[in-house]
């Protein structure tokens, strides 16, 4: 997959058909071979801003190899963060198809996408994203929540706990289970909603800018936590950055320039 | 379960949303206030119209009545077979009673109603009105030795021993003046140049000349009768022949009149509320009514006051006196001088509990089409029934303006709502990223709303029935601070504000509310819920 990408056709039909044989290979024979945790091809998006319409993608195409961590690296404008979303089946892509595990999700109903969310996949944020008005343990268990029913949550509702106890441990913020996130600190409340993503088990980490918000040191930590949960768990990782520092720590670093992909390393 | 969480949480860290819910509140607790005391006007105010009328009255169109009395009761009873409880006949006329009081003659006009003392309890409570506690077992038209209205202040002292006293009192005067009249004449002959007897003679004179003549033409000297309450001694020896009328053993015979024809109710200058009684119970009064004949005479006949009657509806309390039905139709000359048949203008029927009122009225109707027969057909709702339907009139109106308000209130909590979703857009996007459907977003906003709903229509109902409870102590403490009487009790007989509680109608006001809470919620609800992620988690 070193090879370099090039839409040479901005036409999203003649592309899927023209190029990128490799993968349409990977969604093809996606039984047996499933290296490649999530992947995109040919992602085109368009935003409307007062009726001007904006592209954002313009043909990307994109594959995150299981157990890897991968950099999306850009300018500001590029369209990192919106690949990510549409990765994360947060927005749908106005053409192209995005694969998980083989399995096409971008057209799936809504409710398949909020239980692909809810059980396969975890988000961090450049801003944390803790809801303010819970605790960090009540931030962290607020996946199962949403993904278990009422009274299963209330049946399980020790264990979870447990469980999400646990996880807040290895994060390093035993002491601080039950403080609001307006309690925590940048780094603090980074590494709860690290916590959060990973209280499912999930298959996929997604993050956008984890350390944006962060200083230096702090930002190094929580990195480290990611790399850990990845090199311990064989987490696939999804970071968005435009810290070149931090890409160089990936595995493979895609770089997106003006909305296609310019770069794969 | 986040959807709980969340919403408990948002309830408790947003004050302010209950300020949104304090009109909700407001508005159950007056719409409580209001139907509580609206109701216990109307269930007082009919209580009092049906007080001493009977349910259904069936009336001659002819002021000389109905002859042939049989044939109708029988003609109902068949009719209403076992729908019927009581049955009484009635003459009621108009008529005109006239007293005296300080000297100063009254007249006043009022519905004379001649009543059957054995049957006229099966129809109406009229005798529970009554002032004298032992009337309200049997009614009977005979004055009482006292104890009128026992926990009455304000009337003074009635009865026998009040009539023998005055009665006493009259004879005193009379005599009195009698002595002086002959005092004087016997100067004035001595004057003439007559012998001058001494004083002490003259006195002893007059004293066996007035025992022996006390049907003397000087007896209702002008000088005297601005003293005597009661125009009795006129009256007395108006009923001429050889027997003397004698006040302080006998009495004429008996009427009820309504409490306000012969008092008045007014506020002394401390702002107190007092009755005065012009006639009281032992006084006599004279009634002129028409005869049964065509054209009718005005016929003159004196009665003995023997109880008041409260009813507490002015309309009655200041129209209203009862007779004997015999007295009366003897007066008129209703009986039938050949056959011995008597007479009546109406015929008062009473029916078993829960019967249809109006179904009863409508059989009676058919049965005496008014066009054939000579009577028509009522029942006590149709008497009153335009102030009946004034009084629902107001009762809806004023519902649907509290609705209004609460209504009014609902958009208040959909503007407070909106702008709780647009403040947390951010949390909706962070939810949607964790995997939340739209609909638990929804719930969440909704769970809001009707807990708004219910802790604010709570408060109200529990604000309204403790204001309902103490209204008036409420009502009190209004007057103190503005001065100004709240239920001024010149005008409307009540001492206290009468309120009923239903427990149904307290159900939909706070059953109302709430939905009008969930109703209000909805559009923020819908708006989370269709909240697109991505901008949700931009939005700053």
């Amino acid at each position: 997959m070193n090879n370099t990408v090039r839409n040479a056709i901005p036409m999203p039909n003649q592309a899927s058909v023209a190029s990128r044989p490799t993968l349409r290979a990977y969604r093809d024979d996606a039984g047996k071979s499933s290296r490649n945790a999530i992947a995109a091809e040919n992602l085109f998006k368009t935003y409307r801003k007062n009726r001007i319409a904006v592209p954002v993608l313009k043909g990307v195409d994109f594959a995150a190899e299981q157990g890897k961590m991968t950099a999306i690296i850009g300018q500001s404008g590029s369209g990192k963060s919106t690949l990510l979303h549409l990765l994360a089946t947060l927005d749908r892509p106005d053409t192209g198809e995005v694969h998980f595990d083989g399995k096409r999700i971008d057209n799936l109903p809504r409710s398949e996408r909020d239980l692909f969310r809810n059980q396969q996949l975890g988000m961090i944020f450049q801003f944390y994203h803790l809801l303010p008005e819970l605790t960090a343990l009540e931030n962290v268990l607020a996946p199962q929540m949403i993904g278990a029913g009422i009274w299963r949550y209330l049946r399980q509702r020790s264990a979870l706990r447990a469980q999400a106890t646990e996880i807040l441990e290895t994060v390093g913020l035993a002491h601080r289970l039950h403080h609001k996130p307006n309690e925590l600190s940048g780094g603090e409340m980074q590494r709860t909603a690290i916590a959060r993503a990973l209280v499912t088990k999930p298959r996929l980490l997604l993050a956008d800018e984890p350390t944006g918000n962060l200083d230096q040191e702090t930002g190094a930590g929580v990195l480290d936590i990611i790399e850990r949960v990845n090199r311990e768990e064989g987490l696939t990782v999804v970071m968005v950055t435009h810290d070149e520092s931090i890409a160089e720590r990936c595995d493979r670093v895609v770089r997106l320039v003006c909305g296609r992909v310019e770069s794969v390393d | 379960m986040y959807k709980l969480l969340l919403c408990w949480r948002y309830l408790k860290t947003r004050w302010i949303a209950l300020a949104s819910i304090v009109s909700v509140t407001l508005g159950v607790a007056t719409m409580i206030v209001v139907n509580s005391v609206m109701d216990g006007f109307t269930q007082e105010m009919q209580q009092r119209i049906h007080g001493i009328l009977s349910d259904i009255v069936v009336e001659s169109h002819s002021s000389e009545g109905i002859n042939d009395v049989n044939w109708y009761q029988e003609r109902i009873q068949a009719t209403l077979g076992d729908r019927l409880e009581g049955m009484t006949t009635v003459v009621a006329v108009p008529a005109m009673v006239s007293f005296q009081y300080n000297g100063a003659p009254h007249t006043q006009q009022i519905n004379l109603i001649g009543i059957d003392t054995a049957t006229y309890a099966s129809v109406s409570d009229f005798s529970q009105y009554l002032l004298h506690p032992d009337h309200h077992q049997q009614l009977a038209f005979n004055l009482k030795d006292g104890g009128y209205a026992p926990d009455r202040k304000s009337l003074p002292e009635s009865g026998w021993a009040y009539r023998r006293d005055m009665a006493r009192l009259r004879k005193e005067l009379e005599q009195e003046s009698k002595r002086n009249h002959l005092l004087r004449r016997q100067v004035e002959e001595a004057k003439a140049g007559a012998v001058a007897l001494p004083a002490a003679m003259a006195k002893n004179e007059a004293d066996t000349e007035i025992d022996s003549n006390p049907s003397s033409e000087d007896a209702s000297d002008a000088d005297n009768q601005g003293l005597l309450p009661g125009p009795t001694t006129s009256i007395a020896e108006s009923s001429e022949g050889p027997h003397y009328f004698d006040a302080e053993k006998e009495t004429h015979p008996g009427i009820v009149l309504g409490i306000s024809i012969g008092s008045m109710r007014y506020r002394d200058p401390l702002g107190e509320v007092k009755d005065l009684f012009f006639i009281r119970p032992g006084d006599d009064v004279t009634v002129t009514m028409p005869g049964a004949g065509s054209p009718p005479r005005a016929i003159d006949q004196s009665f003995t006051v023997v109880d008041l009657y409260e009813s507490k509806m002015s309309e009655y309390d200041s129209t209203f006196a009862f007779i004997p039905l015999e007295k009366l139709q003897q007066a008129r000359g209703m009986i039938d001088p050949i056959s011995g048949k008597k007479s009546v203008t109406s015929i008062q029927l009473k029916l078993k509990p829960k019967v249809d009122l109006a179904k009863a009225r409508d059989d009676l109707r058919a049965a005496f089409p008014p066009d054939q027969t000579m009577v028509h057909v009522e029942s006590w709702r149709d008497s009153q029934g335009p102030l009946l339907a004034a009084v629902q009139l107001e009762t809806t109106i004023l519902n649907i303006l509290l609705f209004m308000i609460i209504a009014v209130a609902g958009f208040g909590i959909l503007a407070t709502f909106f702008m709780i979703v647009v403040e947390k857009t951010r949390d909706i996007g962070i939810l949607k990223s964790l995997g939340a459907p739209g609909s638990g977003i929804a719930s969440i906003f909704l769970a809001y709303g009707v807990l708004l709903g219910m802790v604010g229509s709570g408060a109200g109902a529990v604000l309204g029935l403790l204001f309902v409870h103490n209204i008036n102590r409420i009502a009190a403490l209004i007057e103190k601070i503005t001065g100004r009487e709240v239920f001024d009790p010149t005008v409307y007989y009540f001492t206290e504000i009468p309120t009923i509680i239903h427990p149904f109608m307290i159900v939909w006001v706070v059953f109302g509310a709430i939905l009008i809470a969930v109703m209000a919620s909805v559009l923020p609800s819908i708006r989370a819920a269709r909240m697109h992620p991505v901008e949700a988690l931009r939005y700053e």
